[in-house]
């Protein structure tokens, strides 16, 4: 693992390089390799160029944190006042929100470069890249195969060092997927730990914002500096007032195995993830066998439940006051019908119907109301397991990355590869995806680690402990910025 | 055959906080559109409700107002439909669980109209149709709005108004609403329906949305309770429907029916925590509460013996009150001092919004000197009125108009004194009395007025004057 953010803040406060250089190396980078890529969708060099002059003055003015002068990115549903924001939709062709997302409004106080807004299944709804307006991203490991999803650009970006490290939005395993798929750490913080005021929901009970990375050592830099309380956003909470600090102590640590994880998991992702947790018991870690019976249930709650808030939150989306308006129409209603029907693709469509479905008079019971009953009972049965364990390791995804337009013929199965990665986020808790090995293709593997809610540090140490060891390798691609 | 009338309201209260339900914006009304706005009232993409904890007070006092109970445990709600006055496609409102339940508004007959729910939600924007463009203001989006559910407990037109009326007085006495119905602070949806004399079941019932004039709803009332009956009667059945009045012609129209009745798709909204109020929260809102319109009313009259008549006319305008109280307070008899409000200062406050500001000149403090003036006899209570109304108008002090050597002295043997003079000075008077003419005494009190420029009490003078002649 590669410890970018770190190495660049040294150079870059001890006078080697300055921030308009460091971000004119990247911007350089992308305009070689995006065209191929389209990992960005959005590229946002003015303001890129603006933020490093003013990172390079806080430089000299020894005002910088580990992240002055840093270039990065933002998935293209994180809020940035002045700068679009389309959710890779079409309904939002050429928004601009007059607002800042707070994750952004944080960074860019500590000198942060925003080089652009990344690829992503449009509106988050999707696990490989491929629903954007703006065509998918290419995984920069095997450019035949998908990135993964939603946050496909960013885990591209990150992968083929386009940027230091992106943000990205995790609703069903949006961070955690593509980062496994592109062999990049992908962070999921507990809920409410980072404000989601400026993210542009999807699954408000779900959603979460967190960092893809390089190292395990870049993800707690990036989490440190956009977690903490935010009076915008009222499912918000405090976090711890101490900086994250990485040890890898694992010693007496107990890891969790539940066998439900690994139902239907390909032998070769099973034995990668077998390795890794022999590499920990020799480190000192015992391992505990739990049992969730619940995480049968997860992805069936996900989708209720992800789908009815989508139905709810994507009403707003009516050609009215901003983005995308149908040019011929005959009356309010039938400009706001026709503006939705042009406006959103296949996939939004089909959860929006979905929702609106299961929040119907008449259904509501047996759809909704009992989701979210289950919901409560995953909750409380991780809530169980973590009385046994202090985090549990399961796969990211029952695959690697797709073929391209594999999904498009596989529905049902696309939906099923988010059966590792929505227990998390149906209970609210933190989890990191890190690289674990490959497939006999060559394609990375990834691993979570799953705490308890607000056990994020020790999430973040115990996946340090591979990085520490060499036991987990990012991906390597030609290409890109150099360190 | 005969008819009941059976009715229940529901009320949206715009509330008095100074900021919105979910954001820091002014909720002052009007306003150039769109400029008490931001990107949370307005509904842009990205962000989120932030519950204002002083909509939720306010809330709870008008929920203990009403005599409801208090759920501490409540959420919000979305309520899912699509018009372009509302920027999210949802209302923020709540649904399976009200801030407050089963209270009740009791009617001057002792008649209850029990309360079913209040619960809070955010106010839609409005829309503006000019020049055959339709704008939307959304200054009005975000306000906080209490609705105040009634049970079908209103039995005629009359109650519809009494009702209304309490609320308002209960709303502006505990300070969480103006209610002005003319700019839309406080609206009533009508439910109606009509049962025959001695069935059980209800009959099938309408609603008359938006009414915002008392008179209006009265008048709606009456033409759907006998439109109603004109339907059955004629062998028709009543369609459940949504129905418009208007005002030119007092007759209702159907805007829709059940059958295209909408489906909001209630859920709790996920933006915005359980919440939880504790108890002793709810504790410290009752004691805060003032004395509530009734109760004051039957303390008037009880305790302080204020005639039933007066109280009524006192007791519906709260800083009126709180006037006379003080002065009260200071040592004013509660008589000459509700006769002296009543009799003088409510000439100078014509309209009702005028006794509800009660903006006069005159301190508690001043009317509590004049007051204490007539109650000593030193005073009489024609210059009392003359006096008090020059200080409503001049905003002077009691001292600049009645001098304290206007008053002094003026004692009982110097009164007697006057009195002797007029029994001599009117001897066929006095005659005329002693004949068993009660009425000649008068000419007496008009020697004393004159004799004393109007400063002696012709009450004590009248007792002297009588004890004289015997």
């Amino acid at each position: 693992m590669r410890k970018v953010i770190s190495t660049l803040s040294e150079k870059l406060q001890s006078g080697e390089i300055t921030s308009v250089q460091l971000t004119e190396k990247y911007i350089s980078a992308i305009e070689a390799q995006n065209p191929r890529l389209n990992a960005y969708v959005h590229l946002t060099f003015d303001e890129a160029r603006a933020n490093a002059q003013a990172a390079d003055k806080m430089i000299k003015e020894g005002k910088a944190t580990a992240l002055t002068g840093v270039p990065f990115t933002l998935k293209d549903n994180i809020a940035t006042d002045g700068l679009f924001t389309t959710c890779c939709s079409k309904i939002l062709q050429g928004f601009k929100p007059y607002y800042d997302a707070t994750v952004w409004a944080k960074l860019k106080a500590q000198g942060a470069v925003l080089l652009g807004k990344t690829n992503m299944d449009e509106f988050a709804m999707g696990s490989t890249g491929e629903t954007s307006v703006y065509g998918a991203p290419l995984n920069p490991v095997d450019n035949t195969r998908v990135t993964g999803g939603s946050s496909g650009g960013g885990a591209a970006a990150v992968c083929a060092n386009l940027a230091a490290y992106a943000l990205g939005s995790d609703t069903g395993g949006s961070i955690r997927q593509p980062a496994s798929f592109c062999g990049v750490v992908g962070f999921k913080p507990t809920y409410g730990a980072v404000s989601r005021y400026g993210l542009l929901a999807y699954g408000s009970s779900l959603d979460q914002i967190g960092p893809m990375t390089q190292s395990v050592t870049d993800a707690a830099i990036v989490y440190d500096a956009i977690r903490g309380e935010d009076k915008a956003d009222g499912t918000s909470v405090p976090t711890s007032a101490q900086k994250t600090v990485l040890k890898g102590d694992i010693k007496g640590l107990k890891i969790g195995i539940s066998e439900e994880y690994f139902d239907g998991v390909p032998t070769e992702i099973k034995g990668a993830i077998d390795n890794m947790i022999s590499a920990y018991e020799k480190g000192g870690a015992q391992v505990v066998r739990v049992s969730i019976p619940a995480l049968k249930l997860a992805l069936s709650v996900y989708y209720i439940i992800a789908c009815a808030e989508a139905s709810s939150n994507l009403g707003r989306y009516d050609g009215i006051r901003y983005g995308y308006r149908a040019s011929n129409y005959t009356s309010v209603d039938d400009m706001i019908t026709k503006t939705r029907t042009e406006g959103f693709g296949k996939e939004v469509k089909k959860r929006i119907m979905l929702g609106t479905y299961v929040l119907s008079s008449g259904y509501f019971d047996a759809y909704y109301k009992k989701a979210c009953l289950l919901r409560k009972t995953v909750e409380s049965q991780m809530a169980e397991a973590f009385e046994k364990c202090d985090v549990l390791f399961a796969p990211t995804a029952p695959n690697t990355a797709f073929k391209q337009g594999y999904s498009g013929g596989n529905a049902v199965e696309t939906y099923l590869s988010d059966v590792c990665t929505v227990p998390v986020n149906i209970a609210g808790l933190p989890a990191i995806s890190i690289p674990c090995g490959k497939d006999k293709n060559g394609l990375p593997i990834g691993m979570q680690i799953i705490g308890k809610k607000f056990s994020d540090a020790l999430v973040l140490d115990t996946a340090y402990f591979a990085e520490l060891n060499g036991l987990s390798k990012t991906a390597e691609v030609e290409g890109g910025v150099k360190l | 055959m005969k008819y009941r009338l059976v009715s229940g309201l529901e009320t949206h209260v715009e509330l008095a906080t100074a900021t919105k339900i979910f954001c820091g914006c002014t909720t002052a009304f009007g306003g150039s559109p769109n400029t008490h706005c931001c990107p949370v009232c307005t509904g842009q993409p990205g962000t989120l409700p932030v519950l204002n904890k002083k909509v939720v007070e306010y809330a709870i006092r008008a929920g203990l107002a009403t005599h409801c109970t208090i759920n501490t445990t409540t959420h919000l709600d979305r309520k899912n439909y699509c018009y372009p006055d509302l920027p999210k496609a949802y209302q923020i409102s709540q649904f399976d669980k009200p801030l407050c339940e089963n209270g009740y508004v009791e009617l001057e007959s002792g008649k209850r109209i029990g309360i079913t729910r209040i619960h809070i939600e955010e106010d839609a924007g409005k829309l503006v149709h000019e020049s055959g463009y339709t704008y939307i203001d959304y200054n009005r989006g975000g306000v906080p709005l209490i609705e105040i559910v009634s049970e079908p407990d209103i039995s005629s037109p009359e109650e519809a108004k009494e009702y209304v009326e309490k609320l308002q007085l209960i709303m502006r006495y505990i300070g969480v609403s103006d209610c002005k119905m003319q700019e839309g602070s406080m609206r009533c949806d009508v439910n109606i329906s009509v049962m025959e004399e001695g069935a059980t079941e209800f009959g099938t019932r309408t609603e008359i949305k938006n009414m915002n004039s008392i008179s209006y709803i009265e008048k709606a009332m009456a033409y759907e309770y006998e439109r109603q009956i004109e339907v059955i009667e004629g062998g028709g059945k009543i369609v459940q429907a949504t129905l418009r009045y208007d005002e030119h012609t007092g007759e209702t129209s159907v805007m829709r029916t059940k059958e295209d009745a909408q489906d909001y798709r209630y859920f709790p909204e996920p933006d915005i925590l359980t919440v939880v109020i504790p108890e002793e929260k709810v504790e410290e809102i009752r004691k805060g509460l003032p004395e509530l319109p009734t109760d004051k009313l039957h303390r008037y009259i009880d305790e302080l013996k204020i005639n039933p008549a007066t109280a009524k006319l006192l007791y519906k305008y709260k800083r009126v009150c709180d006037f006379a109280e003080r002065a009260f307070a200071l040592g004013a008899g509660v008589k000459n001092t509700v006769n002296l409000i009543v009799g003088t200062l409510y000439s100078k406050l014509e309209t009702e919004e005028d006794k509800e500001k009660f903006a006069l000149p005159v301190s508690a403090e001043e009317m509590a000197k004049l007051v204490k003036l007539v109650d000593e006899g030193k005073v009489n209570i024609t210059l009392a009125q003359k006096t008090l109304a020059k200080m409503a108008e001049e905003g002077k002090p009691v001292s600049e108009y009645i001098k304290p050597e206007d008053v002094a002295g003026m004692d009982d043997s110097e009164l007697t004194e006057i009195c002797k003079k007029a029994i001599e000075a009117n001897p066929n008077a006095v005659a005329d009395f002693k004949a068993g003419k009660d009425k000649a005494i008068f000419a007496l009190y008009g020697f004393v007025k004159k004799a004393t420029q109007g400063k002696a009490d012709i009450k004590k003078a009248d007792e002297i004057i009588r004890g004289l002649i015997k």
